[in-house]
């Protein structure tokens, strides 16, 4: 068996609501998969079932090796879970959260209260660990909630939305942590409603919708399949939206389709896959000068999950 | 899962509570308030009418009114475990090689201190006011042992509440809906005797009745009949069928 986390026809009703209508799932050792999707499409629920937090109806899962229904002890022991919404003690101090979680892993004190300042010091938590969690920021609290999952230095990673809700700073050192502990060796699952997030982080990405997998692939085949990148470019004088057109249009050598633009002030046009972006933005940079254009915005991003799900299922997210 | 281990994660839990305390010490405010009031209103409102005179009535009401604060104080137990329940603190228990029953264990642990505080409070005030008990101290031990046991055994009733309501709300309603004819029909208050006789029956049975008897005749030194008995009997019966029942309802949560 390659994966290490991996579910098999995974089968999950609420009443009449069908949250999984048969997932599977391979996370190979040592590496990061992104689950993505919009709300609802029931990225919690395939997370839960594996972290021994919900029975499936039918199909199976497993971790390391283990049955999360019919092994669900051991499987405990190889995990750690950062949840949506984080899974800390408001009413304790930092450190105080981290040295509980070290005590029911049945660490002796003063070791839960060394792994406990190990990862205060990593986390960037040293100045508030003394402090009450209420009075966290948001991204305190998330970076203390996916320290207080590495207590017992897990070897499959649960991290569900792991970055909503954070300004983009707080954002970029989560991602920095994953990357760090993938190094070390760490399985990963991510969920995530970004596909920059999986794009960043993930080698292989699982894409469901209302309880079925869309699409699974590497974070490059789902680019090429959904059209990649976006050129965005926004004169800061509105007047000479039509000469950035005819500019942007030439730079791009008209092989592509001119996308709307809702606004009426910014012109967008989807990049294919493979293109190098580079020179189609200094070349776009360069022309822009030259006419004397001056620019509020240019740059590229990637195709949001809603222009995803369009390409994948024909609508938006 | 050896019952060891499980027991270490319980008290590990149950320090939590204790940790919370004493960063949060207005959290105690209810259960040091709530004793006080009720000495000194069922004192002075029904001593004369009930006994003739307050201090007789005093000697009488004082161990009832222990264990209806304690029936009070498991409501705040239920409320704190369904609050706790609708964060993610309890999946990241349950996500742990820690003991299933150990969350609720925990909880439950933790809040005896509360159960203590009140029961010293009500003895405590009704002491400034002139309860005096003849017991001695292993009577007064054996009576404070027959409270918490049957406060341990009623917290598994609160429990269940907790795990099972939706909101706070529905906690306090249910909670509320159970205390009252447990706590006022018995005879914490007024003698079985003076009570009709239809009540007198559910009276006669009703566990507050059983366990206020026995802590009275500890306290005060007064034939137990087979009070004790009872008490202890109402304390294994409600364990051994609540317990088991919170636990499955907390797992299937």
């Amino acid at each position: 068996m390659t994966a290490f986390v991996e579910c098999e026809g995974l089968v999950k009703r609420y009443g009449r609501t069908t949250a999984l209508a048969g997932v599977d799932l391979a996370v190979p050792r040592g590496t990061v998969s992104g689950l993505l999707g919009p709300n609802g499409a029931g990225k919690t629920t395939v997370v839960r079932i594996l972290a021994t937090l919900l029975d499936p109806d039918a199909g199976a899962a497993r971790v390391g090796g283990f049955s999360v229904t019919e092994d669900p002890e051991r499987v405990r022991g190889l995990i750690g879970l950062t949840g949506q919404f984080a899974a800390v003690d408001e009413a304790l101090t930092g450190f105080e959260n981290l040295v509980l979680v070290g005590r029911l892993l049945e660490l002796p004190r003063r070791l839960a209260r060394a792994r406990a300042s190990e990862l205060v010091d990593r986390f960037g938590l040293t100045e508030a660990a003394g402090r009450l969690v209420k009075t966290y920021s948001g991204g305190m609290r998330r970076r203390l909630d996916v320290a207080a999952s590495l207590v017992a230095a897990p070897a499959v990673l649960f991290l569900d939305e792991p970055t909503t809700g954070l300004d983009p700073r707080s954002r970029g050192e989560v991602w920095d942590l994953v990357r760090s502990l993938v190094r070390e060796g760490t399985t990963v699952l991510l969920t995530t409603q970004y596909l920059e997030e999986v794009d960043q982080l993930a080698n292989g990405i699982v894409v469901l919708d209302e309880g079925r997998v869309v699409r699974t692939g590497t974070p490059a085949q789902l680019k090429a399949a959904v059209g990649g990148q976006t050129l965005h470019v926004r004169p800061a004088d509105h007047d000479r939206l039509a000469e950035v057109r005819r500019i942007v249009v030439a730079a791009v050598r008209g092989n592509l389709h001119e996308q709307d633009s809702p606004d009426e002030t910014s012109v967008s046009v989807a990049l294919p896959p493979g293109g190098s972006a580079g020179a189609v933005l200094a070349e776009i940079g360069t022309r822009l000068g030259g006419a004397g254009i001056e620019v509020a915005e240019l740059g590229v991003r990637l195709a949001s999950l809603d222009e995803v799900f369009l390409a994948l299922t024909g609508q938006g997210a | 899962m050896s019952p060891v281990r499980a027991a270490r994660h319980s008290l590990t839990l149950a320090r939590r509570n204790l940790t919370k305390f004493r960063h949060t010490p207005d959290q105690l405010l209810d259960v040091l308030l709530m004793p006080v009031t009720f000495v000194l209103m069922f004192v002075f409102l029904f001593g004369n009418a009930v006994s003739g005179d307050w201090r007789t009535y005093l000697q009488f009401v004082i161990p009832g009114i222990a264990v209806q604060a304690l029936m009070f104080a498991t409501l705040g137990t239920a409320v704190s475990l369904n609050t706790d329940l609708r964060t993610g603190i309890f999946d990241r228990f349950r996500s742990l090689p820690v003991a299933r029953s150990a969350p609720l264990v925990g909880h439950i642990l933790g809040d005896a201190l509360k159960y203590v505080l009140s029961i010293a409070l009500v003895f405590g005030f009704g002491a400034v006011l002139g309860f005096r008990p003849h017991g001695g101290p292993q009577a007064l031990l054996a009576a404070l042992g027959l409270l918490l046991a049957f406060a341990f055994a009623m917290c598994w009733i609160a429990t269940l509440i907790g795990v099972v309501a939706r909101t706070a709300e529905v906690v306090q309603a249910l909670s509320l809906v159970l205390i009252f004819p447990f706590t006022f029909g018995s005879n914490v208050f007024v003698p079985t005797g003076k009570l009709p006789g239809w009540l007198q029956a559910w009276v006669r049975v009703n566990p507050v009745t059983q366990v206020s008897d026995a802590v009275r005749a500890f306290v005060l030194d007064r034939p137990a009949g087979d009070s004790v008995t009872w008490c202890l009997l109402w304390t294994v019966a409600i364990i051994v069928v609540f317990a088991p029942l919170a636990v499955l309802a907390y797992r299937r949560r």
